[in-house]
């Protein structure tokens, strides 16, 4: 049980990092980047290869810096291009299938046998004891949280929230809507690298497939997250992100001990808890009128 | 100041849809001058303020500000020297940020301090102050999204937004028409006293004949996409309405046809 629990809370932190990036692309910049499914890969790969090639802490940077070159990608093809925003990351995520081909050597999977991590690292100091995964998760996911919350809070963040929210205003602002896009969706990108640079050292593997539907499930962590703390302020939605990915694997965990349900179906499930709930406004909106006609008819029935 | 020469903007070029917003529109603007603008639909107003802004690149001549020719420089540049209000109360503030961050978003036009700063005790106690001039309260609700306020308390946070560093010029689009009556004279008398504290140079779009004529020192009107009348000094202190309709008429060689002109008092 108490493995469970870790566990759970391991991942929780380690993907809250997705949720994140989804919160400051989808919820602050209001673009749905699919670039995150490729870029987790991206991430994961490049730091299994660098830390195979013996250099941990210089792998997760050289992730966090590929997820931002891909994020840069998405977003000079929509702001300078002209590709809608949606196609633009799913063009970059098609090309990254094979760009992360190449990071990892043009196999489609890698495993690190043995050789030293991140965690590794932690573990020989002796810091943390036997929670010394726990720990890093946290204290990486916890940092970046921070950190993105005070940037939120700059001049600069503030122009990238403004972009989501009013575009006109940011130009009047004397700042270009494009530059503060590129800006968020490099930033954001770098998050989902680093959740998977620190996933792939974390699992000592990494797998060409490893990123499928990551875009989902970090939607359905910040969702859940949101539902649970509500939707205010950026302090809150950070805080939602991490909170939403934890209770996301607890979930995750039961399913798969329990099984209520196969494993198998859990991304299913988890695609018509995101639909559903981002389907809600329309849903009740479509509840109240029905409402509404029915009471006119009955009302003329008497 | 403003010298605008032979301006020219046609839309959907070689179409039926074909529409010459702008013809060869020449126009020059003194320093501290503010001018009202009055038109028949379609005459080319807004046209005109978007080629002065740069929300899209003019197909001739030229405009330059202060002495710099922008013709070709990007809106958002352009956003350092020109201020810009639009008759849509909610188009220049971000709804679901405070107050004091979209002040500070505007006060990034100032262009000191580094994009990674952040709002400083000094810059909330400077945008307290600002926001007294309002007189509607706002600086003891600095922390409020501003998509909680009214239409007019956000045309008037627009308005010290768009003044708070004085741009070279402002651009009002009809900015008051959307508010109620009271409301809409509160920000008129607002836009009054900034205008004469900073000296700006204001081109003012307005469908009330008498704004047009009371307010500033200069009054023009378009049709066509063109400017078919100019007065200024004593010619205009002794006009009334209905001699600028009249002077309309011979301008432009037909009858005035704004339907919110014609029904407003």
């Amino acid at each position: 049980m108490l493995i469970i629990t870790q566990t759970a809370l391991e991942l929780g932190f380690l993907y809250a990092l997705v949720a994140m990036a989804l919160f400051l692309s989808y919820r602050i910049l209001d673009i749905a980047d699919l670039t995150t499914d490729g870029c987790f890969v991206l991430g994961a790969a490049v730091s299994v290869t660098v830390t195979a090639a013996g250099h941990p802490v210089l792998a997760i940077f050289a992730a966090m810096l590929a997820g931002a070159c891909a994020g840069f990608v998405t977003a000079f093809l929509q702001t300078k291009l002209g590709v809608p925003s949606i196609l633009a990351g799913i063009v970059t995520n098609t090309g990254l299938y094979t760009v992360n081909l190449m990071a990892m050597g043009w196999k489609s999977n890698q495993s690190l046998l043995g050789g030293k991590t991140v965690f590794t690292m932690l573990r020989e100091t002796g810091i943390g004891g036997e929670w010394y995964e726990l720990l890093l998760a946290a204290f990486v996911t916890i940092l970046a949280g921070l950190l993105l919350v005070l940037f939120l809070g700059t001049r600069m963040g503030l122009s990238i929230r403004a972009t989501g929210d009013n575009p006109d205003m940011v130009r009047a602002s004397s700042l270009n809507p494009s530059f503060t896009i590129t800006v968020g969706l490099c930033l954001a990108n770098m998050l989902t690298a680093l959740s998977g640079a620190i996933v792939g050292q974390y699992q000592k593997t990494v797998d060409i497939n490893s990123g499928t539907g990551i875009v989902v499930i970090g939607l359905a962590c910040l969702i859940i997250g949101e539902t649970l703390l509500g939707r205010r302020s950026v302090k809150k939605g950070v805080i939602a992100a991490i909170l939403g990915s934890i209770v996301y694997r607890f979930i995750y965990a039961i399913v798969f001990y329990t099984k209520i349900v196969p494993v198998e179906c859990l991304k299913l499930l988890t695609a018509i808890i995101v639909a559903l709930a981002i389907a809600a406004p329309s849903i009740q909106k479509w509840a109240t009128f029905q409402k509404r006609k029915m009471a006119a008819r009955n009302k003329e029935g008497v | 100041m403003l010298d605008i020469q032979n301006l020219s903007k046609t839309f959907n070029p070689g179409t039926v849809n074909k529409k010459k917003a702008l013809s060869s529109l020449s126009l020059h603007l003194d320093e501290g001058d503010f001018v009202t603008i009055v038109g028949s639909n379609g005459a080319g107003k807004s046209t005109l303020f978007n080629a002065i802004a740069g929300s899209f690149y003019a197909d001739e001549g030229s405009i330059s500000l202060a002495g710099k020719d922008i013709t070709f420089m990007p809106e958002h540049e352009r956003s350092r020297r020109i201020g810009r209000l639009f008759q849509d109360p909610l188009r220049g503030t971000a709804p679901s940020m405070t107050i004091e961050e979209n002040l500070a978003l505007a006060y990034l036009r100032a262009a000191h301090g580094n994009p990674f700063s952040r709002i400083s005790k000094k810059d909330k106690e400077f945008f307290a102050e600002q926001l007294k001039q309002l007189d509607m309260g706002l600086e003891d609700r600095m922390k409020n999204p501003v998509g909680l306020l009214s239409g007019g308390q956000r045309q008037a946070l627009t308005l010290l937004m768009a003044t708070m560093v004085p741009p070279q010029l402002l651009l009002l689009d009809e900015h008051t028409a959307a508010l109620d009556p009271a409301t809409a004279e509160k920000v008129l008398d607002l836009t009054r006293r900034v205008v004469a504290e900073s000296h700006i140079t204001c081109l003012m779009v307005t469908h009330n004949m008498h704004q047009a004529l009371e307010l500033g020192n200069r009054t023009l009107m378009m049709a066509d996409g063109r400017i078919v009348l100019d007065v200024a000094g004593s010619e205009r202190a002794g006009m009334g309405v209905d001699d600028l309709i009249a002077r309309f008429k011979a301008g432009a060689g037909h009858e005035l046809d704004n339907d919110r002109i014609l029904l407003s008092e």
